[in-house]
């Protein structure tokens, strides 16, 4: 089973477009990431530039409104994430539990639908998505 | 099983290789390195659920591990030897067991582990000896699971490992990593044990449907495991590019009843694409090291042929004849040679897949394979000779016991039947 580990840095919402992160945090973890990559757990790994760098498009009654960041109203938002490929929640939990993380900072952990998991209905009205980029429906 | 059971198991599955691992770098046993890192899991069961996690599981482990190895050497001597001729020998054993296994605690290194997995897949072992303790060592896979997967009784399975164990220590098999000639021969044994393990998966037909599909994916942690130990091998990379493409497929290979779905039959859309990319990027890095023209990578070489096309007939089949070539060079097989002559088929059409064929006919080990005749009824179909292609998918039929593959075979025998 697949799991995505969401990671929501504290003050990161209010962070300032050109935040980078320190090399000491990022020396850390990538120590962590190489003990993802040499349990074999790890699948795909990102890091997300601040909010105030993104927009938010919002949707009422059929009509999309835009907002540039930062967002007043957020209190948590994503800094990046991990993919990683685990027997169990349980194990998903461990690994979150194992990395370097700051004061107040939190690791959402949430497991991946697999298409299989759908009920027919839901897969059949799934079917025929093609993300490959020669797909025939791209190709149209 | 209760939540805290369930979170030591989890810290058991991320802990227990580089555990036994490290115990075995002191003991040099890897029989005796599972016992005592077994011994430290029954400590963690007994006092976590009061205690609580500790604040370094792998640690914690590691400690307990200590005291047991400590104490099971002052209970061997004083069975071994009279009690006054224990004295400062056996506290300077002990000693210098306990600053061992400090120093095994301070920094398990990957060396320790790859030496685990060449040991566990040493070739004085049966096969499924091998198989049986690389999950259960490497994969952190505990005996009834293992049992489950393979669909034998917990009670063999035990008795398959301990048989295992005590033939490497009677072997005196040496905890290390092979060098020079005998690397690449090991490596190849290690890999034939991952892929075995796959296969085990993906083609299961019958049993704990999950337990064997989880196979699948112990197989690719085991094979990224691998390729951070082992880089430079061309063919670690091929094989985990083979199992990442081949995996890619498996929601299309099954029909909402759980029939088998032919690679021509299957939803294009469900592949994994993130998976293929995978597959396709350790392919990469296999040719890159040279090892394009290996047995691994030419098999992953053909999956990706599969993987790039959005259907069938758009596939790339003169390059799938090529690499059937090529992979009949060096690792010639007649399974290989039938899979060529399909491809020869779709590449240059019935006729020429139907002489291909021809070749193979006389081929002992091909005699009872039910794919043989089978192939044979497809091509006959195509060319439109359906009283001869009647007669090789009865004896296809004939030649199979299972049902899927019977209830596929009778449909385009009926199908032969209407064209007529």
């Amino acid at each position: 089973m697949r799991f995505m580990m969401m990671v929501i840095p504290k003050g990161y919402e209010t962070a300032a477009a050109d935040t980078v992160p320190d090399a000491k945090a990022v020396a850390r973890m990538m120590e962590f990431n190489r003990s993802l990559q040499k349990a074999g757990v790890l699948l795909a790994l990102d890091g997300l530039l601040p909010p105030s760098t993104g927009a938010r498009v919002a949707y009422t009654d059929g009509k999309a409104t835009i907002t540039d960041g930062p967002f007043a109203e957020a209190k948590e938002v994503i800094g990046g994430y991990w993919v990683i490929q685990v027997r169990s929640r349980e194990e998903a939990i461990e690994w979150a539990r194992r990395a370097p993380m700051s004061n107040h900072e939190i690791i959402e952990v949430r497991q991946i639908f697999e298409t299989v998991d759908f009920p027919a209905d839901v897969q059949k009205a799934a079917e025929g998505f093609n993300d490959l980029p020669n797909a025939p429906a791209a190709k149209a | 099983m209760s939540d805290i059971h369930r979170t030591i198991e989890a810290v058991w599955k991320i802990e227990s290789t580089r555990l036994i691992a490290g115990i075995a770098r002191v003991t040099r046993d890897i029989g005796i390195a599972e016992e005592l890192a077994q011994d430290a899991l029954v400590a963690a069961l007994e006092q976590w659920p009061e205690e609580g996690i500790p604040e370094k599981p792998a640690a914690w482990l590691m400690t307990a591990a200590k005291w047991r190895a400590i104490d099971s050497l002052r209970r061997g001597r004083m069975l071994e030897r009279k009690h006054e001729e224990i004295g400062r020998d056996l506290e300077f054993q002990r000693q210098r067991l306990g600053e061992a296994m400090d120093q095994a605690l301070d920094q398990v290194i990957d060396d320790d582990v790859l030496r685990l997995i060449f040991t566990a897949c040493h070739p004085v072992l049966a096969v499924e000896g091998r198989v049986a303790l690389t999950l259960r060592l490497a994969c952190g896979l505990t005996t009834a699971e293992i049992a489950r997967a393979f669909l034998v009784p917990e009670k063999t399975l035990g008795q398959r490992i301990f048989r295992a164990k005590k033939t490497l220590s009677e072997a005196h098999v040496p905890f290390e990593t092979p060098r020079g000639d005998e690397l690449r021969k090991r490596v190849e044994s290690v890999l034939s044990v991952v892929y075995l393990i796959f296969n085990e998966g993906y083609t299961a037909t019958a049993g704990d449907e999950w337990m064997r599909a989880a196979l699948c994916d112990d197989a690719l942690r085991l094979g990224r495991m691998l390729v951070e130990l082992l880089r430079e091998e061309s063919e670690v990379h091929g094989l985990l590019a083979l199992m990442e493409l081949q995996a890619s497929r498996t929601a299309a290979r099954r029909g909402p009843t759980g029939e088998a779905v032919l690679l021509s039959e299957q939803d294009r859309s469900l592949w994994d694409h993130a998976q293929i990319e995978r597959g396709m990027a350790a392919l990469h890095r296999a040719q890159n090291l040279g090892g394009g023209a290996q047995s691994y990578a030419l098999q992953a070489a053909i999956a990706a042929c599969h993987a790039r096309a959005n259907t069938i007939a758009e596939t790339d089949w003169e390059r799938i004849v090529l690499l059937y070539d090529a992979l009949l060079q060096v690792s010639p097989s007649p399974i290989v040679a039938l899979n060529r002559a399909v491809a020869v088929g779709m590449a240059e059409g019935p006729a020429a897949g139907l002489h291909a064929l021809d070749a193979l006919a006389a081929e002992p080990a091909l005699t009872n394979y039910h794919l043989l005749p089978s192939v044979r009824g497809d091509l006959l179909v195509k060319l439109g000779r359906y009283a001869e292609a009647r007669e090789e998918l009865q004896r296809a039929l004939a030649m199979t016991d299972n049902v899927r593959e019977q209830d596929l075979l009778s449909k385009r025998l009926k199908q032969a039947m209407f064209i007529d």
